[in-house]
């Protein structure tokens, strides 16, 4: 346990922030509550003087993250996840344990002050299921696997946890270590941007990108040269890169996995793409449950500066390019595009009224390009080989590779690279190695995505196909639920998953995914008029929400109303 | 700016507008005499789109749009009251209702009746119960009947005083308007300039003296008690202890 001496005291905190304006808000406020444990009414009081926000607004930042505390919480936080993946393989059982061990309710802190328990939603470990998150204050913290018990918990894992891969191809993950990060002596000299700072010419790489199909792999599958195109062309300087690293869909691990074990990989892809917008400026925005994917992103980016990969005069070229982490703080939101420059910004995250577009108004109302992790480690491989090379997998619309992450009932769940245009049936039994059990029931694209009945897996993965059964490839999660489950159950978990995450701006979101909650709780005993209820929630939170949390937090139920009607009766 | 605005042309409920370049779907229905109904859009406060009451469908979209923000484009054929929009805006009232007490909340009520709106749709249902704040001579605080339009954050802030004294805190259904770490107003930044009691819709922010009014007591002993409680306000300033009890 720290002692307080190890603290930072709340003096030199205030200092080293001093003058840096709000964007530096959630930096502060991490140094804050490590140190104590919980940010108090003086912290906030010296820190709206020092980087003169106003206290109410502090406040109300504090209060919008998860991971924020404004009251004590103990020397040791468990969070506990609760999500689908988790929630079948006991993860209740899980935290009563827990809780009983340590004599608390989830949200409650032991008398002696060392212990906080915390139920949380999806930590992005569901190939490991059930996962807990351990944060020590100021010492380090630490995602758990597999989590048994209270002392499987408590026990220090010096040992990182192994990830599981595999692919029909060979891109980005085969042939490296699964279980620390590949270091710069073993990715390379970051030949493709060596290449470019030689021999291409902004649009040269943009053009290379729009050549090969290539489309965004968070989720909404915007196509990435076209992004990038619109930013180099707005007139407004400076421009921004940002890496959308806030993987929050239930679910979805694929991003985490890379991030721990080709951390170089990304690093290039974003100056990549830097280079072709002519930003200078970037930022990695990791979701605050990815301590490990933070700490070696950081060691990268700090052996990449030290050899000249990033920074001043990258490889002589003149090329400036700088990378700053940020952490997010527990807020799905987040992963939402402008919610998520608000959080950079020192903000609530409220996402914004778009357009503009982040390629006009961005990041400091900037032009901005922020793209998914995945996407941004397709770059060095496009721009090396070029995009027909890309486009020998996939089909016409859904070109190349595509990073699944498969969790629930398969005999390995884990992250796999499939050509698009793979069969859901062939991921589950060649690579994932069958079902276990009768499948009863698969989850696509996450708590936003939609289920498919058995009968469909016969679906080639791609964007086109998908959207024809009306289903979704989405961020690419891939949840298989055997006949064992109660499907009510996982409905259950969603709704509260949407209502734990919904920021609370527009109504349709804000009421809906309470009201959705209230009735998903008792679906085994509805009440007259429940399903006209769900029906109704679902349309209007799909067509009338201000952003894409709530536009498709009814997706799953809807999908569920269509293919299993009796669920609801 | 003078120069002239380019002139659009659409359709608005199969009337033909022309609007300059710039006006929004809600300016424009507004001119042909079409009424969309509204709840959080004020005129001094920065339109954000919250309550989605002023849904439209705008050429069949996917999605609805918010009439209250969205500009108007040349060729657009806008739908105000299809059985979308209807589903949308009945949905948001019923559900607001089942959450908040809107019964000093006569426009809402209106809307209600307006779009045939069940008071008891939403059973069983959670509702946003917040205590009554009683903390100044000025105004009373009831949040149990906030629906989170944030006109009082906004004028407290940019869009008028620049005071900063209240925020939302939490998010989601759980979101709520407070000050820092809920501390009474006069301890805040709170100047007492009562904008945020001018543009609350549903009697969240009072006088003192018209709740007083209204809990029966007579103006004389309302204005006592008044007097009584600016005696024990704390001093102003950060260190503003000593004031307290």
């Amino acid at each position: 346990m720290v002692s307080a001496s190890h603290a930072e005291s709340l003096e030199s905190i205030i200092s080293r922030f001093a003058g840096r304006g709000r964007d530096a808000l959630l930096p502060a406020l991490w140094a804050i509550q490590t140190a104590s444990g919980h940010i108090n009414l003086e912290a906030v009081r010296a820190l709206s003087l020092a980087l003169n926000v106003p206290e109410a607004d502090i406040y109300g930042v504090i209060g919008f993250y998860s991971m924020f505390h404004d009251q004590p919480t103990g020397e040791t936080i468990i969070r506990v996840c609760t999500s689908p993946s988790c929630g079948l393989a006991g993860s209740d059982d899980l935290l009563d344990h827990v809780c009983q061990r340590l004599g608390v309710e989830p949200g409650q802190t032991t008398s002696d002050g060392r212990y906080t328990v915390e139920e949380t939603t999806c930590l992005g470990l569901c190939e490991h299921a059930p996962a807990a998150l351990v944060s020590q204050r100021g010492v380090g913290e630490r995602s758990v696997p597999s989590a048994v018990d209270l002392e499987s918990i408590l026990a220090d894992h010096s040992a990182p946890y192994p990830a599981v891969t595999g692919s029909l191809t060979h891109l980005l993950l085969d042939g490296i270590p699964v279980d620390r990060a590949q270091t710069l002596a073993e990715y390379g000299d970051y030949s493709a941007l060596r290449r470019t700072l030689n021999d291409l010419m902004p649009d040269e790489v943009v053009a290379k990108i729009q050549a090969s199909g290539l489309l965004g792999r968070g989720g909404a599958a915007f196509p990435t040269g076209l992004k990038w195109e619109m930013a180099r062309r707005s007139e407004e300087k400076p421009h921004y890169v940002i890496c959308n690293a806030d993987e929050s869909e239930p679910g979805t691990f694929k991003d985490r996995v890379l991030m721990e074990l080709r951390p170089h990989l990304l690093l290039e892809g974003l100056a990549l793409c830097a280079y072709a917008i002519e930003a200078e400026q970037g930022y990695l925005f990791i979701r605050g449950e990815y301590p490990l994917a933070t700490q070696r992103l950081q060691q990268a980016i700090d052996a990449a500066v030290a050899s000249g990969y990033l920074g001043d005069n990258i490889m002589g070229s003149g090329f400036n390019f700088h990378v700053e982490i940020r952490r997010g703080a527990g807020a799905y939101i987040c992963g939402e595009e402008t919610a998520l420059f608000e959080a950079i910004e020192g903000k609530r995250g409220f996402p914004r009224i778009k357009p503009p577009y982040p390629t006009r108004v961005g990041l400091f109302g900037k032009p901005t390009v922020i793209n998914n992790v995945e996407t941004l480690c397709k770059v060095p491989g496009i721009i090396n080989r070029g995009g027909r090379w890309f486009r020998q997998w996939g089909t016409d619309l859904s070109t190349g590779v595509k990073l699944v992450s498969v969790s629930g009932h398969v005999s390995r769940p884990g992250v796999y690279e499939i050509p698009l245009g793979t069969p859901l049936r062939q991921v589950l039994t060649e690579l994932c190695g069958g079902v276990t059990g009768r499948l009863q029931a698969v989850l696509m694209g996450g708590a936003a995505g939609t289920f498919l009945a058995p009968d469909e897996i016969d679906t080639p993965l791609t964007f086109e196909d998908l959207r024809t059964v009306g289903s979704t490839l989405g961020s690419g999660a891939i949840m298989v639920f055997n006949d064992s489950v109660d499907l009510r159950d996982v409905l259950r978990r969603l709704g509260a998953f949407f209502q734990h995450e919904s920021c609370g701006k527009c109504y349709p979101c804000q009421l809906g995914t309470q009201r959705q909650k209230e009735i998903l709780d008792r679906l085994h005993a509805p009440l007259p008029g429940d399903r006209e209820r769900l029906t109704d929630i679902g349309q209007t939170m799909s067509e009338s929400s201000l952003c894409g949390l709530g536009q498709t937090a009814a997706a799953a139920v809807l999908s569920a109303m269509k293919r299993w009607p009796h669920l609801f009766e | 700016m003078t120069e002239d605005r380019k002139l659009l042309s659409l359709t608005i409920d199969g009337l033909t507008v022309t609007v300059p370049e710039g006006t929004t779907i809600l300016e424009a229905a507004r001119q042909v005499g079409i009424d969309i109904p509204t709840i959080c859009v004020h005129e001094a406060t920065t339109a954000n789109g919250l309550c989605r009451l002023c849904v439209v469908d705008v050429n069949g979209g996917r999605l609805l749009q918010p009439a209250c923000i969205v500009p108007c484009q040349d060729g657009m054929h806008v739908e105000t009251d299809n059985a979308r929009v209807q589903t949308s805006r009945r949905t948001i009232l019923e559900m607001l209702n089942a959450a908040v007490d809107l019964s000093q909340a006569p426009a809402i009520q209106d809307h209600m009746t307006r779009y045939n709106a069940s008071p008891d749709r939403f059973p069983a249902s959670a509702r946003r119960e917040h205590p009554f704040l009683d903390d100044n001579p000025f105004y009373v605080r009831e949040y149990s009947r906030c629906i989170l339009c944030w006109r009082c954050v906004q004028v407290c802030a940019e869009d008028a005083q620049y005071v900063f004294a209240l925020t939302i805190d939490s998010r989601g259904f759980n979101s709520h308007i407070s000050t820092a770490f809920d501390i009474s107003l006069p301890e805040s930044t709170c100047v007492f300039c009562g904008q945020c009691v001018g543009v609350c819709p549903t009697g969240a922010l009072k006088p003192r003296a018209e709740w007083g009014l209204e809990q029966g007591m007579t103006a004389a002993r309302i204005q006592a008690n008044n007097r009584q409680m600016r005696k024990q306000l704390p001093k102003r300033g950060r260190s503003s202890d000593e004031g307290e009890g």
